[in-house]
């Protein structure tokens, strides 16, 4: 079988690997890299748990190729925590119980930080819309909305 | 969040602490940060996928399969069929002596469902398994099917499990659970009014967010790991055991954390065959179903269809109650045994009434098997026994809710299966419920209590 | 046959890769990995082209091209395309925006193909390498095409005069029960002097309501002036059943959305 070379920065840190052609973003940074982040729930873009950020857009990894993220600069939940003190989304998403089974959860935090970086204020509308593309069973989706509504208003509070 | 401890205070000591108070949940830093390891994150260097070939018929004989090019396929490690799987017709209740044995792990002569497991091909890409899957050759000779439980119990109708030898769970006390309580026909003669309706509702996928599935690596001492996402991990190792003929202690399961189950993960259905492919190739293994088998293969929450005949007086006490319940367990038992037990248990609802009938069955038809779903056996028979007695309260034209106060258990009632009522809260519940919702009830029902006897 | 993927650099290149048996061109990916994921194994070779003008947007007097692989988000975006932002942003969740292309979803099957719906009704044209074609002659044969679409032409109309809905269970996001896109241009007493209606879900691919477009001519929009529109609205259509909605049911409700876009 054809091995191909990948290159990308994943979470800041440089990746090269040789993948299968056709290996989706999703197996090559769980199974080859290792960052079990981005969860598989659908492979059909349906469940948004494998969404990660490519070059500054949110994407599923489910239906990208890692040959096409050859020079990408890709970001997961698991790069998100610096030195142990966790992003105001992670620290929202535990504080206001956003979180039950966890599987969602690093999808809908890429989803989230995907709207704060662009929308620091957003409305309620503008939350539900960015998540739109992410399901959870278990936690109900009130308590994920109050999370990016708080983690934005302690991102202002602390550029205030 | 608030406590009301005006409830019950001088029955229960004052000295909860810890609930109504928020604590945090122990694995939330490991979800939000994506550190939580479920099964599928552990991963193996030389891991084999399993795909499995199902039937495409609701009930047919097998008259042949053919592997061979299957397992010529570039990729192709293993094929297995049912002369593979040691001890091949299961039950998962054995463990609770609730038999017979009526399921096969891959099917072996006949298929009962649209879906139901055939040959396992375990290959080194989940691209082979698929393509070699492709390859497999089955020849059906496709059966009548049934689909409708009344038409499954009705003479003639095609035998979906000849394990059962019928189209419904034998139980020791015949076709049916059965709870007799009075005299239910004295009860409709003296009644005002008698009204029956029958409640019907359609299986219910689970949907969890992550698929049913397990990763299996073998130690190297006949020993194996299962990393596996079921809610059942004892349930699921002994069961393993039985299919494998394997001592439960060369069986290492590792789990607990469930990417959402819902009661959908109880059956023990990727685990037993995983194992025998690490067991039978010496590689890791890894069984997950795709989005599509989650939907379509793993069990709902069974069909029901239940018929309540009440005989109501005009003061609102109900005096009678009959409830025929049937469960459709689809082509195997798995938990629906159980849930229309359960269901028997339930009815008549947390009401006393003074005759009561109730018979349950456990209904097999070609659909595909159902099994254990939050409440199961109870949820619809739930919703049944709340639309009758909103129905009821119209037809003799009383507040829905006043009605359901002259009708709740108290403790020292005696319930129709000859329990008596302990410990019973419906009054407090609908007090508080009438208070947070806006609907005044009638003074006297404000100063009932389930537990003082004449308030 | 393993999955592989080849990228070539010029259009009429991946042309010639895709003529060998079990090939397919990889747009955003959205359907066609989707496939590949599920265990469709009839594709063995997705192919690509990165040529830049794939991916350009140009604008000028009115007259749009847009390349096939620009993405629903690009369109939603772009300040000259704002009339069909609303169009672009029916298509799925923002991730799948973010993959999504124009190319893909003219071959994208009923219940999808919203922005396919949109520009049936702007009377779009669709160029390969071989020529243009009307976007209705292009979709009546789509599924015998083996030629990359390269982009898409249209003449934007005047503000106002475009007109789009999604009807879905789900919202924000969600499959449709039916799309309706209409081009409807009024004469200064206010009636309907000319009308484009096209139709998603109505049939397995975008389809044009030719009778409600006729029976609209003259007409005022208005309650009464629209009656024999939404009465002719299901002519000729065939409704898809799937499991957002039956046949029966996209019929039923296709008038009350029709009438529901022509009013406001
Ligand atoms: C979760 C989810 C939700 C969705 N919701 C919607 C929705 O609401 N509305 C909707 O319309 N669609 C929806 N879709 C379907 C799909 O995303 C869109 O139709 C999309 O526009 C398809 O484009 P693509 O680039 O991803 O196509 P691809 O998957 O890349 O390709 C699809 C097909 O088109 C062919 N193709 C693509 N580009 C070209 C080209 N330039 N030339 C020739 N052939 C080409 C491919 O060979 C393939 O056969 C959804 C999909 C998912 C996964
Ligand atoms: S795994 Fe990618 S969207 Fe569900
Ligand atoms: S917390 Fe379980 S799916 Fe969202």
């Amino acid at each position: 079988m054809a091995k191909v070379p990948v290159q990308f920065t994943l979470n800041g840190s440089e990746k090269a690997e040789f993948i299968d052609s056709g290996t989706t973003l999703l197996h090559a940074l769980r199974d080859k890299i290792g960052d079990t982040s981005p969860k598989g729930g659908c492979h059909q873009g349906t469940c948004g748990a494998c969404s990660v950020i490519i070059d500054g857009e949110l994407r599923l990894s489910c239906l990208t190729l890692a040959e096409t993220c050859n020079g990408a600069a890709i970001s997961t939940t698991s790069g998100l925590s610096e030195g142990g003190v966790l992003h105001p989304l992670q620290r929202a998403f535990l504080d206001t119980f956003a979180t039950q089974c966890g599987f969602c959860t690093p999808g809908m935090i890429m989803a989230a930080k995907m709207l704060l970086d662009h929308t620091p204020n957003p409305s309620r509308d503008e939350v539900v819309e960015a998540l739109s593309g992410n399901i959870c069973r278990c936690t109900g989706y009130e308590p994920i909305i109050q999370a990016v509504l708080t983690a934005a208003r302690s991102n202002s509070q602390n550029a205030a | 969040m608030e406590l009301r401890k005006s409830y019950f205070a001088d029955v229960r000591k004052d000295d909860l602490h810890e609930i109504g108070q928020p604590r945090p949940r122990s694995d939330s830093p490991g979800h939000v940060t994506g550190k939580t390891a479920f099964f599928a994150d552990r991963n193996f260097p030389g891991t084999l996928h399993l795909k499995m070939v199902r039937s495409p018929h609701h009930h047919a004989r097998i008259r042949s399969i053919d592997t061979s090019e299957a397992e010529r396929h570039p990729g192709v490690v293993k094929v297995l069929t049912a002369k593979d799987v040691p001890h091949n017709v299961y039950t998962i209740l054995i463990l609770i002596q609730i038999g017979p044995e009526d399921e096969t792990v891959l099917a072996d002569g006949k298929v009962r469902w649209k879906g139901e497991p055939v040959v396992a091909v375990l290959a080194e890409t989940e691209r082979a398994a698929q393509e070699a899957a492709a390859k497999v050759k089955i020849d059906y000779e496709v059966l009548p099917a049934v689909f409708d439980m009344e038409e499954a119990l009705k003479p003639g109708a095609p035998l979906v499990n000849e394990y059962h030898g019928q189209n419904y769970y034998l139980y020791d006390s015949g076709e049916c659970r059965k709870v007799r309580f009075g005299d239910v026909e004295a009860g409709f003669a003296s009644a005002d009014h008698v009204l029956e309706q029958s409640y019907q509702s359609s299986p219910i996928e689970h949907a969890p967010t992550e698929t049913t599935g397990c990763v299996v690596a073998p130690e190297g001492n006949d020993r194996f790991t299962c990393y596996t996402n079921t809610q059942a991990m004892f349930f699921t190792l002994d069961n393993a055991s039985i299919i494998l003929q394997m001592p439960g202690n060369k069986l290492h399961f590792v789990g607990g954390t469930v990417g959402g189950g819902f009661g959908g993960k109880v059956d023990v259905i990727v685990e037993p065959i995983a194992i025998l492919g690490a067991k039978l190739t010496g590689r890791p293994v890894s069984f997950i179903y795709s989005r599509e088998e989650e939907m379509q293969i793993s069990s709902p929450r069974a069909a029901e269809k239940v018929v309540i005949k009440d005989g109501v007086m005009k003061d609102g006490r109900i005096v009678a109650r009959k409830v025929t319940g049937y469960t459709d367990a689809g082509a195997y038992s798995r938990h629906s045994p159980y849930g229309a037990q359960k269901g028997a248990g339930h009815y008549p609802g947390p009401y006393t009434i003074p005759n009561v009938w109730i018979d349950t069955y456990c209904v097999y038809t070609n659909r595909t098997p159902s099994s254990a779903m939050r409440g199961f056996g109870v949820t619809i028979g739930d919703f049944a026994l709340e639309v009758q007695m909103d129905k009821l309260a119209r037809l003799i034209g009383m507040d829905p809710l006043e009605f359901r106060f002259i009708n709740a258990y108290r403790d020292g009632d005696m319930k129709a299966h000859r329990q008596p009522t302990e410990g019973a809260a419906l009054i407090e519940c609908m007090q508080e419920a009438s208070r947070a919702a806006n609907w005044p009830v009638a003074e006297k029902f404000m100063a009932m209590s389930s537990y003082v006897k004449g308030a | 046959m393993a999955l592989a993927l080849q990228t070539f650099a010029t259009v009429k290149d991946a042309n010639t890769a895709l003529k060998s048996q079990g090939s397919r061109y990889l747009g955003g990916g959205t359907l066609v990995v989707r496939a590949a994921n599920e265990g469709d194994v009839s594709v063995s070779s997705l192919v690509r082209s990165t040529d830049p003008a794939l991916s350009s947007i140009a604008v000028t007097d009115g007259k749009v091209r847009i390349g096939a692989s620009v993405t629903m988000a690009a369109i939603a975006r772009h300040p000259d395309l704002s009339s069909l932002a609303r169009a672009a942003r029916a298509v799925g969740g923002p991730a799948v925006r973010n993959m999504a292309t124009v190319g893909g979803n003219l071959f994208a099957p009923a219940p999808y193909g919203d922005f396919a719906v949109a520009l049936l009704a702007l009377d779009a044209t669709v160029s390969t390498d071989d020529g243009e074609a009307p976007i209705e002659t292009f979709l009546t044969g789509r599924d015998s095409n083996r030629a990359i679409v390269t982009t898409v032409g249209f003449v934007l109309p005047p503000q106002g005069d475009f007109r789009f809905l999604k009807v879905s269970r789900v919202k924000p996001k969600g499959v449709s029960v039916l799309s309706i896109a209409a081009v409807l241009e009024l004469a200064g007493d206010g009636t309907v002097s000319a009308a484009r209606i096209a139709l998603g879900c109505m049939a397995d691919r975008p389809t044009r309501a030719r009778a409600a477009e006729k029976a609209l001519i003259g007409r005022r929009l208005t309650k009464d002036g629209i009656a024999p529109a939404l009465a002719a609205a299901g002519e000729g259509t065939s409704p898809i059943t799937d499991p957002i909605a039956s046949a029966w049911y996209r019929a039923e409700v296709l008038p009350v959305h029709l009438g529901r876009l022509l009013l406001t």
